[in-house]
C-alpha cells in the first residue's frame, strides 16, 4: 500500500477509515464537525429520542450565520422563527457541551470563514458541516464535504460517517492570471467547462502553477465552489502559503506540536505516478473576469461575451433548460450582458466576504460612488474580517461610496434573514449560487468577483473591471 | 423508517433539468426546528403564484396529479444545498421513488436515509416515462427494489442500480446509524491509535 503512488486525496481517505467491510461502505472518521442553526436541530432532536449524546464535542464547533440579522446588535431580531433557531442552537450547545461561537463572541461568523480564521481547519483533516459550502476547508489540504441531517446525528454521535469511495479528479490551473482576474473567475470558468454535474462522484484536487501562486482566501473560492460543479470536494495540497495561514492561530499546533504537524503536512501531496479517474486542464493566461447569465452556476460566460442563444443548443432537455433560464432572468439570446442595468450589489457571502475580497472590491471603489438608485450591501464573513477590515479603513471606502456596512453573516447569499431582493431585481452578487429565487423569490442574480461586483456597483450596470485597473 | 419492498405508484413527469434543492423547497422554509409540514411548501415558487393560490400551469397542482408516488425529473435532480429539507419535503408531499437521469450526490445519500428512491435510469428509459406521463397522467408503473426493477405499463422491466448497502438498509428499514454505532469499538480504537488533529474545547 505505502509503495503505491496515491493521490492526496487518497491519503487522506486512507488514514480515516476505520473499518472497511466487503460490499458496504466504508467507516470514515471524521476529525471536525462544524455545526450551524439551519441544518442541525433535528438532528439534536434524534439524538435525544434515541438517548445518545456526543461523542466527541471538542471536535465539534458552532456557530450562527444562515438566519441571523447583519443589522447592528441593538436592533432586536424581529423573526420569531429565527429567534427559536438560535435559541435551540445555544440549548443543544449547552445540554451536549459543544463550544459555540454565540451572538455575542467576537468570533462568530460565516462557519466556512471562522474555521480556517481559527485555525480549527488543518491539513490532513477530514471536515464536514451539514452545508455544502464545506469544501471550501479544502483549500487547506483537508478532505471537507457538506452532509445531510441524518449524517450530521451519526457524525454527533459516533464521530463517523458511512461514505462510499468518491473517484478523483484533477482539475489543473497553469499560467497567470491577468489584472482584473481573480479566483472567482477560475472557478467560474472551471464550472461553466465542466457543467453543474460535471463533477458528481469526484473529489477534486486543484493543482498547476495559478493554484499554487494563489493565497489561502483564493484558494478557498476555489474549493468553495466545487459543489456548484457538482463534486462534494475540493481541495490544494498544502505548502508554505497553507502553513503560514494556519500559524499562531488560536485552535493551531504551538511550538514543537506546531513543528510536527508542519511536518506531517509536507507530506500531503499527490506522489508522483498517482492516478487521477479523471484530469481537465485550464490555461488561467485565458481567462478574463467571468459572470453568470443563466440560473444555474454553470451558465457562465466570458464579461464580455454575449448571452447564448437557445436555438443553436442541439439537446432537446438542455435547449428547454436554458430557455426557461433566460425567460426567468428576462434576458435576450445574442445580447451582451455588459451595460445590463442593476439593482443590487451584493458583497459577501462564504465564497467571498473575507479580507482579501474586502480589499479588492474596496480598491475598485476607492473615491468613487455607488450609481445613483443602486443598493450595495457589504457583509464581512466574520466578526474578525469586520474588525480587521475596519482597523484598515475598509468600511469607511464603501460608506463614503454610499454602501451598507453590515454585520457578518450568510446575508443574502441564501437570503433567509430579511436581506434578500425584490420579485424582478437585479443583482451583481459575489455569492455561489444564481437559483431561481435564491436571493430572494423572483429576484435574478448575476455571479461575479468582488472585483466586478465593485465596477458594476459604481457604473449601476454590469461593468468590466479591467477599465479600474491601471 | 418503513421497509421498502414493492409499490405500484402514478407517475408525474417534471422534465426540467438540473432542478436544484432551493427550487424542492426554498430556504424560507429552513427555519423550522423539526421536519413537519415541509409537504404544502414543496416546490413552493413554482407551485404557487404570487399571490399564494395554485398556479393552474404547475403540473403537481393539476387534479390528475393527487396521488402520485412517483417523480420523474430531468437530469442532476437535487443540486445544490445539502437541505435535507428536500427529501423530507418530497417524502411528505407523498412521493416514495424520484426517476432521472442522474442525481447531486449529497441529495441522493439524504434520500436513501427517508426511504425515498432515487432511481437512475438511461435516457431511453427517462424519455418514454416522461411521454407516457404527459400522455396519460394516471399511468402507474411498479418498482420492486429487491428486484431492483421498475415495470412499466407495456410490460417492459427495467433494472436499475443500487449500491447493496442502501438497498440492504431500505428493503429492512434499517437507520444507518445502527450500523455505525455497531461499530463503536472500532472508532474507539482508532482514536486511542491517532492523537485528536484539533481541540475545539
Amino acid at each position: 500500500m505505502t509503495n503505491t503512488p496515491r493521490t492526496l486525496f487518497e491519503k487522506i481517505w486512507d488514514n480515516h477509515v476505520v473499518v472497511h467491510e466487503n460490499g458496504n461502505p466504508a467507516v470514515l472518521y471524521i476529525d471536525l464537525h462544524l455545526v450551524h442553526e439551519v441544518t442541525s436541530p433535528q438532528a439534536f432532536t434524534g439524538l435525544r429520542e434515541k438517548g445518545l449524546t456526543v461523542r466527541r464535542p471538542s471536535q465539534t464547533l458552532a456557530t450562527m450565520d444562515h438566519g441571523i440579522p447583519t443589522t447592528p446588535p441593538d436592533v432586536p431580531i424581529t423573526d420569531m422563527m429565527i429567534v427559536k433557531q438560535i435559541s435551540q442552537l445555544e440549548k443543544n450547545c449547552a445540554e451536549f457541551g459543544i463550544p459555540l461561537m454565540g451572538m455575542d463572541s467576537p468570533n462568530r461568523g460565516i462557519v466556512h470563514v471562522i474555521g480556517p480564521e481559527l485555525g480549527a481547519t488543518q491539513p490532513g483533516m477530514t471536515i464536514v458541516c451539514g452545508d455544502s459550502h464545506t469544501a471550501t476547508h479544502g483549500a487547506f489540504g483537508a478532505l471537507a464535504f457538506g452532509i445531510g441531517t441524518s449524517e450530521i446525528e451519526h457524525v454527533l454521535a459516533t464521530q463517523s460517517l458511512l461514505q462510499q469511495k468518491p473517484k478523483s479528479m484533477e482539475i489543473r490551473v497553469e499560467g497567470a492570471l491577468q489584472p482584473g482576474v481573480t479566483a472567482k473567475d477560475i472557478i467560474l470558468a472551471i464550472i461553466a467547462r465542466i457543467g453543474i454535474g460535471g463533477g458528481t462522484g469526484y473529489v477534486v484536487e486543484y493543482t498547476g502553477s495559478a493554484i499554487r501562486s494563489l493565497n489561502m482566501e483564493e484558494r478557498m473560492t476555489v474549493c468553495n465552489m466545487s459543489i456548484e460543479g457538482g463534486a462534494r470536494a475540493g481541495m490544494v495540497a498544502p505548502d508554505e502559503t497553507t502553513f503560514e495561514f494556519l500559524a499562531n492561530r488560536p485552535l493551531s499546533p504551538r511550538g514543537k506540536a506546531w513543528d510536527a504537524a508542519v511536518a506531517q503536512w509536507r507530506q500531503l501531496r499527490t506522489d508522483d505516478g498517482a492516478q487521477y479517474d479523471h484530469t481537465i486542464t485550464l490555461n488561467a493566461d485565458d481567462l478574463t473576469p467571468m459572470i453568470t447569465y443563466g440560473t444555474n452556476p454553470g451558465m457562465g460566460m466570458k464579461i464580455t461575451d454575449t448571452i447564448p442563444d437557445p436555438a443553436d443548443v442541439a439537446d432537446v432537455s438542455a435547449r428547454q433548460s436554458l430557455q426557461k433560464a433566460l425567460d426567468y432572468m428576462d434576458l435576450q439570446p445574442g445580447k451582451p450582458l455588459l451595460g445590463h442595468p442593476v439593482d443590487v450589489v451584493f458583497l459577501g457571502s462564504c465564497t467571498n466576504s473575507r479580507l482579501h475580497d474586502l480589499r479588492q472590491a474596496a480598491s475598485v471603489l476607492k473615491g468613487r460612488k455607488v450609481a445613483p438608485g443602486v443598493r450595495m450591501m457589504v457583509v464581512p464573513g466574520s466578526q474578525q474580517v469586520k474588525m480587521q477590515a475596519e482597523a484598515e479603513g475598509l468600511d469607511k471606502i464603501f460608506i463614503e461610496a454610499g454602501a451598507e456596512w453590515r454585520e457578518s453573516g450568510c446575508s443574502m447569499c441564501i437570503a433567509m434573514n430579511g436581506d434578500q431582493l425584490s420579485p424582478g431585481q437585479v443583482a451583481v452578487s459575489t455569492s455561489n449560487r444564481n437559483f431561481e429565487g435564491r436571493q430572494g423569490s423572483g429576484g435574478r442574480t448575476f455571479l461575479a468577483s468582488p472585483l466586478t461586483a465593485a465596477a458594476s456597483a459604481i457604473e449601476g450596470a454590469v461593468a468590466d473591471v479591467r477599465k479600474y485597473i491601471a | 423508517m418503513n421497509p421498502f419492498t414493492t409499490f405500484i405508484g402514478k407517475i408525474v413527469s417534471i422534465p426540467t433539468e438540473n432542478i436544484d434543492t432551493d427550487q424542492i423547497i426554498p430556504a424560507q422554509f429552513l427555519k423550522v426546528t423539526d421536519k413537519n409540514g415541509l409537504g404544502k411548501n414543496l416546490f413552493f415558487n413554482w407551485r404557487y403564484l404570487p399571490d399564494g393560490s395554485p398556479n393552474p400551469d404547475f403540473v403537481l397542482n393539476r387534479a390528475q396529479a393527487q396521488g402520485a408516488q412517483i417523480l420523474v425529473a430531468g437530469d442532476n435532480f437535487g443540486c445544490g444545498s445539502s437541505r435535507e429539507h428536500a427529501p423530507w419535503a418530497l417524502a411528505a408531499f407523498g412521493f416514495r421513488a424520484i426517476i432521472s437521469t442522474g442525481f447531486a450526490d449529497i441529495f441522493r445519500n439524504n434520500s436513501l436515509k427517508n426511504g425515498l428512491l432515487p432511481i437512475i435510469v438511461d435516457k431511453d428509459t427517462h424519455r418514454q416515462l416522461q411521454s407516457l406521463a404527459e400522455e396519460d397522467p394516471e399511468t402507474r408503473v411498479t418498482i420492486n427494489l429487491p428486484d431492483q426493477t421498475i415495470t412499466l405499463p407495456d410490460g417492459r422491466t427495467v433494472n436499475f442500480p443500487i449500491d447493496p448497502f442502501s438497498k440492504h438498509c431500505m428493503v429492512n428499514g434499517i437507520d444507518q446509524l445502527g450500523y455505525l454505532r455497531e461499530h463503536l469499538s472500532a472508532i474507539e480504537k482508532y482514536e486511542q491509535s491517532h492523537p485528536q488533529r484539533v481541540k475545539t474545547i
